[in-house]
């Protein structure tokens, strides 16, 4: 790792403890995107860019305002544009700024078989250690929220850091910096959810009942949180998924499978040399030589 | 006994053996470099093959070595693996099988039940790998798949590498306990005596020409 880190509280595919005295006493970081304030105008994607020195592809018009038209090894943070008709007939314009979520419960670092390749730190950012990176995208298998990607270049993966760099020596991501409506807050978990309770409540006495946080308990939540004008639909927001959770495949992949499979070969062995010590080898001696011959010699 | 006696039966032909030890050393590699990535603690394996990436890159050119291989070898098997009633009964007196009394048990062709059946479980296993692992070949397929079945092929492919490995490692332990069986596999004959004691119906039917001379 580029830096000597005291603070990683967990390390994919690792049987070992990790150097964790480090905690975050003062509350784990967020970053609240407040969907209802965002007007599209891609500052934060131009900021990932910049901090970040990543420069995609010039790619082409795909008739959408995606652009580029997906996140990509080069692309950590993308908007995403929706055009949403509401049951009163009016149209609604939603946008969304894609990235990592930085799930508490990570499903990238649980399916990752590389020691080390990704890591959570105590303040709750997960990163991806590319020099650990073996390419085998099984951090894409484990998302459940359709992040990480692969570069074409490397065969390594990618994602939004949340400027974990940043973040590090006391400065906000580089989108939040950017964002010029505010619509990018970030601070302490605590302090994101109090605030997106203010704006709940606002705009709750703007007609939108169903406005809400989108914090996912299935991942024990995120890192990377949404305030959401119809909190009871995140599909509207570009397949926003409704109840993610790391799949079960991945999760008996990656959790029982493992220890019972290595036990039941180790296991298969032991009763296989044990059998020889007690039973002992199965051996063909002249007896069966001279049985052979009398049969030859017997038969017409 | 390791001299090849002038009355030595062939049990398996250059041919058999070259590519019965391909599938053996491709298995080996794969199983090993498939550990590396299935298991943390295993992870060291990937020394082996020259680091994550080169057993990320390696693995699946190995496996598709192994099945191409072991689908050619299997041709000439297939046959002799069909289960037959007495394949039953041989399988009832496991007790037998295992203690080494042999005399108890019916008379057995070119190979046992047991034989049979690892044969087959390879061919599914490899069958269902060769599948999954198409599935979760990163690089070159897993963009042509949905997410949740690169999920369920994630597992299976797991699963079935692990019903292979201690298939295999069943097949080895008979291998070193039936003594004679490595010494047909890489050098290709076996004695009258071992025919008769382990595999009497097949040594009768492959010797009835001889003994019409």
């Amino acid at each position: 790792m580029p830096l000597q880190s005291l603070d990683i509280i967990r390390r994919s595919a690792t049987t070992l403890p990790e150097p964790e005295v480090r905690r975050a006493h003062t509350g784990q970081v967020a970053k609240l995107i407040d969907t209802t304030k965002c007007i599209g105008c891609k500052a934060c994607q131009v900021a990932c860019m910049e901090w970040n020195d990543l420069r995609d592809d010039i790619g082409t018009c795909t008739g959408h305002y995606d652009n580029p038209p997906d996140l990509s090894e080069h692309s950590w943070t993308l908007m995403r544009f929706m055009e949403y008709e509401n049951p009163k007939g009016d149209l609604e314009w939603l946008i969304r700024k894609d990235g990592c979520m930085h799930c508490e419960d990570p499903g990238c670092l649980k399916a990752c078989p590389s020691p080390g390749a990704i890591v959570q730190y105590a303040n709750g950012i997960v990163d991806f250690q590319e020099e650990n990176c073996i390419g085998c995208g099984y951090c894409v298998t484990g998302c459940p929220f359709d992040i990480p990607r692969i570069s074409k270049k490397d065969k390594k993966a990618y994602k939004c850091t949340l400027c974990s760099d940043r973040v590090a020596v006391g400065l906000e991501p580089a989108c939040v910096k950017a964002c010029p409506t505010g619509a990018i807050v970030f601070g302490t978990k605590e302090d994101m959810k109090q605030h997106a309770e203010e704006r709940i409540e606002d705009l709750k006495t703007r007609g939108f009942d169903q406005a809400g946080l989108y914090d996912p308990a299935g991942v024990r939540g995120t890192h990377v949180m949404y305030v959401l004008h119809h909190a009871d639909q995140p599909a509207l927001y570009a397949g926003l998924p409704d109840k993610p959770k790391v799949s079960s495949a991945v999760r008996l992949w990656k959790g029982a499978a493992k220890p019972l499979a290595l036990f039941a070969i180790f296991a298969t062995a032991a009763v296989g040399f044990l059998h020889y010590i007690g039973v002992g080898p199965n051996e063909t001696d002249e007896s069966d030589e001279e049985a052979a011959r009398r049969e030859l010699e017997k038969t017409p | 006994m390791n001299t090849r006696t002038a009355n030595a039966i062939i049990r398996y032909s250059a041919g058999m053996r070259i590519k019965h030890w391909v599938v053996a050393i491709s298995f080996v590699l794969v199983a090993l470099s498939g550990l590396a990535l299935f298991h943390p603690a295993l992870f060291w394996l990937t020394n082996l093959f020259g680091g994550g990436p080169w057993t990320r890159i390696l693995h699946p050119f190995i496996g598709c070595v192994m099945v191409a291989v072991f689908f050619l070898f299997s041709a000439t098997l297939w046959r002799d693996n069909y289960l037959q009633d007495r394949d039953w009964v041989w399988l009832k007196k496991i007790k037998d099988v295992v203690g080494n009394r042999e005399e108890h048990l019916p008379d057995v062709g070119r190979y046992n039940a047991g034989q049979k059946l690892l044969f087959f479980t390879i061919v599914v296993c490899l069958i269902a790998l060769l599948l999954s692992g198409i599935v979760i070949w990163r690089i070159y397929f897993s963009a042509f798949f949905a997410i949740s079945v690169i999920r369920y092929a994630s597992l299976l492919h797991a699963f079935c590498g692990f019903v292979l490995i201690c298939a295999i490692v069943v097949h080895i332990d008979a291998a070193i306990w039936t003594k004679g069986s490595i010494r047909a596999m890489t050098r290709g004959w076996v004695t009258p005596g071992w025919a008769w004691k382990h595999h009497r119906a097949w040594f009768r039917e492959i010797t009835k020409g001889i003994a019409q001379k």
